[in-house]
């Protein structure tokens, strides 16, 4: 009964998103009548229903009930309790399940909060929102109903696969899913204001908000995404330019650009183009990147099924939705007045760098990404595009980026003086000098690549704390320590990359029980190795003492394991975490002849990456709060400090 | 500056920045980019020196060898043609690597022929599939050091 409630509530919910683009249509005709209450209303009760029915597919994996189709081929009744829960998204039409409900309750989050917007745009915002669900709903009805029984009811479900098996799998896809979808409410704004012909600092400082949220989410999304890649992969490595990464990178490109050019909107009312374009291509890489992870074209941990009708699909959808919304900008684009003009030598000259840097590196990893595709449809040749590719072709530009990053909060809105700007920088350029200086002279053998990352780490963490210099700081407006906390999180993130790049100390060998090996300042002896079992796994597991120089020993101990359901092994590394860095160990394969692999790591300052990842959403947040708030304060008026 | 000017700037400028992307993207792929070689193409092809490639095939039955260090392995890769590629490798190969199952390494050929591999992707599907068809279904990856 509950799999035939959830399908009810799913096709009810897509009547309602069909009646929500019909009257919000309809009211942006002349002469209707006013139904922007009844849209509103209709906004909320559709998230409601496709909420309840994403309950109920909940309900059915923690009840393993096995008549239903998904549930027999990707969970296990023996699955702990945490696993059959996130296990409802951890398969290909969950996970489109909750994309849409998702994208409903961000609909009938503007409906119920948005107030400033005029309400003929808010009303057209509503009915481009319901135009993206209704295309999704197709797609979960027609193509991938989670709801599917299966007759006989199968004895035992399939499990989900074992390296999805992880606390990750509760926390990193639902919140990168609010930031992917979050965008399409920008997007949703965008051709609202188009087709009203509002564009302007209103509309930006309404659209504001939700961009950051939007933001906010991904920015978690990704930092989480990896590190679970980190420890659950047992690489050692944090980002592989893997297709699946670059497809939750770029909408984060996008909208960071998007972010920074909706503030040059709002308070200079400049950029009015620019950023509904923006607005456009983000939600663009959010569809390229549901795309690229959910037809199935990528071979990936996160390609659930391969099928092309379900691929085509998506393509079809991708193509309807960014065509269409690039007719529609094209064919209004010439009512977008020009904004403001503005000087070189300015915040909004720095905001302009920045989004043409960003757009840039866009471009550079969207080519990379999409290129393998292109060959292999166009000629049939198989190639891969790696880590050498992105990290030549986008490494300089975006430490360009960073840079520009250390100026820009430190000028003036309208104009300033190119020598007073100078003066302001001075200092953190004289610490970033004096930075290269020392790691030349003391630490040889630097690679060029870290070695600029280290330096401009440190000038960027000293200019981005400068905007806070000479004020009050209890009278400091929260936007603004959001902006400093966020590019303190970018410095603090690149000098993880940059020392992990540059220190990382690596050990692979055969070792017998009592051994002793060296890796960095860390002694590690193998104490044993026994086989140890869980809930639906086996493994063999190493003890292994570590200890630094006079420090006490403690214990590491990494595991590998078999899994029954479906039979895979997975690799769990056992990762001590200390104030100065990480030692990772990794075990292997026996050699038959005593000995084991033992992979060691000792990545110093490894954890900054993540830790600056964190800021970045804590800035993100401090500034939400703070325009929110501000807003709510004395309502139209606003002022950048 | 004139409103249409500054406009007309700003459009040039990033007109410019996407295209020197793209530009500077497309020769980074045509230096960087992995192009997949079976045995056969070597031979027909010739041998990339120096150059980041892929190779696939499977591991011929009887080849597999383990160095005294007990982390280096060399192995030979066939296909359906009688060229066979010397595979060496240092780290930890992935579960389902084994004679006679599918395999795709990334590295560089050795003058001499020798591909030393950087990472080693295994393939779930133990029956034997000519690589240009299906080269990348299921791989299981795994790295080496540098």
């Amino acid at each position: 009964m509950i799999a035939e409630a959830g399908l009810a509530a799913l096709w009810l919910a897509a009547a309602l998103s069909l009646l929500q683009l019909g009257l919000g249509a309809g009211t942006l005709l002349p002469g209707t009548g006013r139904m922007s209450a009844a849209v509103r209303a209709v906004a909320v009760v559709q998230a409601a229903l496709i909420g309840l029915s994403f309950l109920a597919l909940i309900q059915l994996f923690l009840r393993t009930d096995l008549s239903v189709t998904l549930v027999a081929a990707n969970s296990h009744s023996l699955k702990p309790w945490l696993y059959k829960f996130a296990g409802a998204w951890g398969n290909h039409e969950g996970s489109m399940l909750l994309w849409v409900t998702v994208l409903a309750l961000a609909g009938a989050a503007v409906a119920l909060f948005e107030r400033r917007l005029p309400e003929r745009m808010l009303i057209a915002t509503l009915a481009a929102q319901a135009a993206i669900g209704l295309g999704f709903y197709a797609f979960l009805l027609f193509s991938s109903n989670p709801f599917e029984r299966l007759s006989p009811a199968q004895v035992e479900g399939n499990g989900l696969n074992p390296l999805l098996q992880d606390p990750g799998l509760a926390f990193h896809p639902p919140t990168l899913y609010f930031g992917y979808v979050g965008v399409s409410i920008a997007f949703s704004f965008a051709v609202g204001a188009l087709v009203t012909r509002d564009v302007g600092a209103a509309f930006a400082r309404a659209m504001r908000p939700w961009v950051l949220a939007a933001w906010i989410f991904l920015t978690l999304g990704i930092t989480a995404g990896s590190y679970w890649a980190y420890y659950e992969l047992g690489w050692g490595g944090w980002w592989f330019w893997d297709p699946v990464e670059n497809a939750s990178l770029m909408p984060w490109l996008a909208t960071t650009a998007l972010l920074h050019s909706v503030t040059v909107l709002a308070t200079r009312d400049g950029l009015r183009a620019w950023t509904v374009m923006l607005a456009v291509v983000a939600f663009s890489m959010s569809m390229v990147g549901t795309f690229l992870v959910r037809s199935g074209i990528l071979t990936s941990v996160h390609a659930f099924a391969v099928d092309p009708e379900r691929g085509t699909f998506i393509l079809v959808l991708l193509a309807f939705y960014i065509g269409g919304a690039l007719t529609l900008f094209g064919l209004r684009v010439g009512t977008v007045k020009e904004g403001a003009r503005f000087e070189p030598v300015s915040r909004e000259g720095a905001l302009v760098l920045n989004n043409l840097l960003l757009s840039a590196v866009l471009g550079i990893v969207l080519v990379g990404t999409l290129y393998p595709l292109i060959v292999e449809a166009a000629t049939g040749g198989k190639l891969s595009v790696g880590p050498p590719y992105f990290n030549t072709a986008a490494g300089p530009i975006a430490l360009a980026l960073v840079a520009a990053m250390a100026a820009g909060p430190l000028l003036k809105w309208r104009r300033d003086r190119l020598r007073a700007a100078a003066g302001r920088i001075a200092l953190p350029i004289l610490g970033a000098a004096l930075a290269l200086l020392i790691l030349v002279l003391f630490v040889p053998g630097l690679r060029l690549l870290p070695l600029l990352g280290l330096v401009l780490a440190l000038g960027v963490g000293a200019a981005s704390v400068a905007p806070l210099w000479k004020r009050n700081l209890r009278r400091t407006p929260l936007f603004v320590w959001g902006m400093v906390v966020a590019h303190l999180g970018i410095a603090v993130a690149l000098a993880g990359m940059a020392s992990e790049s540059a220190f990382t100390r690596e050990k692979l060998v055969a070792a017998r029980v009592g051994d002793t090996v060296a890796v960095g300042p860390w002694l590690v002896r193998f104490d044993s190795v026994d086989p140890v079992a869980g809930p639906n796994w086996t493994a063999v597991e190493a003890k292994l003492s570590a200890r630094r120089g006079s420090g006490a020993p403690f214990i590491l101990q990494p595991q590998a394991r078999m899994f029954s359901t479906p039979p895979t092994e997975t690799s769990e590394a056992a990762i001590a975490t200390r104030l100065d860095g990480q030692l990772y160990s990794v075990i292997g394969k026996p050699d038959g002849s005593g000995r084991w692999q033992l992979r060691l790591w000792w990545k110093p300052f490894v954890t900054l990456i993540w830790l600056g990842g964190a800021l970045v959403a804590l800035g993100g947040l401090l500034a939400l709060v703070g325009r929110v708030r501000r807003e709510r304060r004395h309502d139209p008026v606003e002022a950048w400090a | 500056m004139k409103a249409k000017n500054q406009r007309l700037v700003l459009l040039v400028l990033a007109v410019a920045a996407v295209l020197g992307a793209v530009l500077l993207a497309m020769s980074a792929l045509k230096d960087q980019a992995a192009y997949f070689y079976a045995p056969g193409d070597v031979a027909r092809e010739g041998v990339p020196l120096g150059r980041a490639v892929r190779i696939g095939g499977m591991v011929e039955a009887g080849s597999l060898r383990r160095a005294p260090d007990g982390v280096t392995i060399e192995f030979r890769v066939r296909d359906e043609t009688e060229e066979r590629i010397r595979v060496r490798f240092r780290g930890i190969v992935p579960d389902l690597f084994k004679e006679n199952s599918g395999v795709v390494a990334e590295g560089r050929f050795q003058p001499g022929g020798l591909f030393v591999a950087d990472a080693i992707l295994a393939k779930h599907d133990e029956n034997y599939m000519p690589p240009q068809l299906d080269p990348k279904t299921g791989e299981h990856k795994s790295e080496s050091l540098e």
